[in-house]
């Protein structure tokens, strides 16, 4: 008997196959399209090949804001993973001890802020740091610190630290969650088995726990990488898209922002920032490739 | 058969009524989010009062988001019916691209001077596409009270102005609220605030535009060598200061002065603040005094618009007697610009305006085509601005920068 076409699989797959291509194929292939176009005097769009990218990638007019802000991303980029994974795993290996009081109410408490509006992030840590109203200085007068005292959001040289630090501060429960989740999968024989063998604690979190949860550490570190380097509400909502002082916080994506949308006087391309968005897009796309030759490959997935 | 063409009728005919309602009803495009209130109680009323009938929505965007935005709603055919224009290149810019319609000879037109026009025409001044609206002035307020108590005038010359600065410092007080966190206020308040005095306004500008002069020569640079000296005057941690920052520190009465704009008038009113303005220091007493009294709001009609002819009814009563007189004396700091007869009456604002009586006035410095290539002034001078003062770019290196920007696209400058 011939096999009857496999018809539901066709009209399960359909709606959100046609929802994907229209909201995120489409669009995406045609940011790669727009690229190639400039826009003259008039509005009207040209096919102008490489000229975008290379104005972008050449001419000190734009290739100095962007090569300033692939590095700025490159920085806020570093201090997640410096910071944010490791305090990430340290917590969840915390939260997940047996007998720890009220892990609940933590885990509740640290992955609050991620819940929260990014501009309301950057509102209240602009308060807070704020050196004419703000408790910052106040809190650090407690201590005795207080003469350490600086205006960090508005120095060049502390800016985009202190952006990233906030922006870790709302999301260090994520990489929290996942690795809390991993770890709690990790079945007791094995840890029952070790602690017969006599292995001290720190022994079984290094050989036994981090190896058995590292395909999460990697999707936590693609996922950091790919949220980094798509990042913009942060440093819109507390430094405008001139990203300043003197571009100290441009990343990419405020860099996006003024070539597509424009800024005050500065008028916005959209074909200029098709190019720049393409730019993005094949940077995370390297990334992502890397991270899947030399990492995911590797992986084992155990089972049990 | 009958019966379903009566309801296509019925439903055709009640497609039309609600068209025609929501033609009668016009958009007001502005980046004057601040004003929001004034224009739905106190303009919009009035202009009712006369058009009974026609609808007015009046829907502000932040002003940094102001032209990109508009753009977008333009290109998209979205945009309101009314667009309130920046002067020069930004308007002439969509007046090019056919998003605003040519205004010659329309309604309201000839109640404005030819000075007052020149922000919205064409490089040949054949063209004019917004109805000018209003100018704001830009100075300084100080605080009457902190003045009465350290027995300090108003300052006239540089000189008395740091001389006034010192004493307040030395009374525990803020000498000058000022921040360079949003950037705009270094550039567009202070700079072209208090550097008409040293470039001798319009000749100094003008000089630039015809690329006789570099803002590499001593009174350009003279600006910015005076801007790097405020440092010991503004608040601890003033880069990280904004705007909203700068407006509380003065109206607190925690500062003694604030380089502001007239549109500031309002806001320190509502405030309480018991406060006086003064033009920007001269160099040496008895010099001519400069100020930067800046055409900045004019509004044309989008060419999409569905119902045109309310929307021109709406600018010629713009062009009115009447609605000069509310602009300036309800939107207070705001300075109309048509030929009217307007006694202003709030006492600083009419303090401002008087001073075109002595000064010299001129426009922003970048302002008229300076802005309109690449690197783009405005956002150079934003930068530069704030980093001189910051401490962190001499005035030497900010000259260069700008000037070295400028001659890269502007052949008069090379």
């Amino acid at each position: 008997m011939k096999k009857p076409f496999p018809w539901h699989i066709l009209v399960f797959l359909t709606p959100a196959f046609l929802i994907y291509a229209v909201f995120s194929a489409f669009p995406l292939l045609d940011t790669l399209r727009l690229g190639f176009y400039t826009t003259s005097e008039t509005g009207s769009q040209h096919f102008a090949w490489l000229a975008n990218y290379r104005m972008l990638l050449f001419d000190p007019n734009w290739s100095e804001g962007f090569w300033n802000a692939m590095g700025n991303n490159v920085k806020f980029f570093l201090v997640h993973m410096l910071i944010q994974n490791p305090l990430g795993l340290l917590l969840a290996a915390l939260l997940s001890m047996r007998g720890v009081r009220g892990a609940k109410a933590y885990q509740t408490l640290l992955f609050l802020p991620t819940l929260l509006s990014v501009v309301i992030i950057g509102f209240i840590w602009q308060l807070i740091l704020s050196p004419l109203w703000g408790v910052a200085e106040t809190l650090l007068g407690y201590v005795g610190l207080a003469e350490h005292f600086q205006p960090w959001l508005g120095q060049e040289e502390t800016a985009l630290y202190t952006l990233s630090l906030m922006s870790v501060w709302q999301f260090v429960g994520i990489p929290m969650m996942l690795i809390y989740a991993a770890l709690i999968a990790i079945p007791d024989e094995i840890i029952e088995a070790a602690v017969v063998e006599g292995a001290s604690a720190w022994r079984i979190f290094w050989t036994i726990r981090v190896p058995l949860i590292l395909p999460t550490l990697g999707l936590v570190t693609i996922l950091t990488f790919v949220g980094n380097f798509n990042a913009f509400d942060l440093i819109y909502s507390v430094k405008g898209a001139l990203a300043g002082p003197s571009y100290s916080t441009d990343i990419l994506g405020t860099y996006f922002y003024r070539a597509f949308f424009g800024y005050q006087s500065q008028l916005g391309s959209a074909t200029l920032g098709a190019a720049v968005a393409t730019l993005m897009f094949l940077v995370i796309l390297a990334g992502v490739g890397v991270y899947f030759f030399f990492v995911q490959r590797k992986l084992q997935r155990f089972s049990f | 058969m009958k019966h379903i063409r009566l309801t296509q009728g019925a439903l055709a005919a009640a497609l039309l009524t609600a068209g025609t309602a929501q033609a009668g009803t016009l958009t007001i495009e502005s980046w004057r989010v601040d004003d929001k209130a004034l224009w739905e109680e106190v303009l919009i009323p009035a202009f009712q009062k006369k058009h009974p009938g026609i609808q007015i929505k009046f829907s502000p965007t932040a002003p940094t988001e102001y032209d990109s935005a508009l753009q977008a709603r333009l290109t998209g055919g979205t945009a309101g019916d009314l667009i309130t224009c920046r002067p020069f290149d930004k308007s002439l810019d969509l007046y090019k691209k056919s998003f605003l319609e040519k205004l010659d000879g329309k309604g309201g037109m000839q109640n404005f001077p030819a000075s007052a026009k020149v922000a919205w025409q064409s490089d040949d001044g054949k063209d004019t596409f917004c109805m000018p609206m209003a100018s704001v002035i830009h100075g300084f307020f100080y605080n009457k009270k902190i003045f009465k108590e350290l027995g300090l005038q108003p300052p006239k010359t540089v000189a008395e102005f740091h001389k006034a600065a010192d004493a307040v410092k030395k009374a525990g007080k803020t000498p000058i609220a000022l921040g360079t966190a949003d950037q705009w206020e270094a550039s567009q308040i202070v700079f072209t605030g208090i550097g008409p005095n040293y470039w001798k306004g319009e000749e100094g500008r003008k000089a630039i535009v015809a690329g006789s002069a570099k803002f590499t020569d001593a009174p350009y640079v003279a600006a910015w060598t005076e801007m790097s000296k405020w440092a010991p005057y503004l608040a601890k941690g003033y880069s990280a200061q904004t705007y909203g920052d700068t407006q509380n520190l003065f109206a607190s009465g925690r500062a003694a002065m604030v380089p502001a704009g007239s549109w500031d008038i309002g806001y320190y009113n509502q405030q309480g603040v018991d406060f006086g303005a003064f033009p920007p220091p001269v160099q040496k007493a008895g010099d001519k005094c400069y100020i930067s009294d800046h055409t900045d709001l004019g509004i044309g009609v989008n060419p999409k618009s569905k119902n045109k002819g309310d929307a021109y009814k709406f600018l010629e009563w713009v062009g009115s007697q009447e609605f000069a007189d509310l602009y300036t004396n309800k939107v207070t700091g705001f300075f109309s610009l048509s030929n009217h007869l307007i006694a202003v009456k709030d006492p600083v604002a009419k303090s401002m305006i008087d001073w075109r009586k002595t000064c010299g006035s001129t426009i922003r410095l970048n302002a008229q085509i300076l802005n309109r290539g690449e690197p783009n002034m405005e956002t150079e001078l934003w930068t530069v601005n704030s980093a001189v003062l910051n401490g962190k770019m001499t005035p030497k290196a900010a000259a260069e920068r700008i000037q070295a920007g400028l001659s890269k696209w502007y052949k008069p400058a090379k």
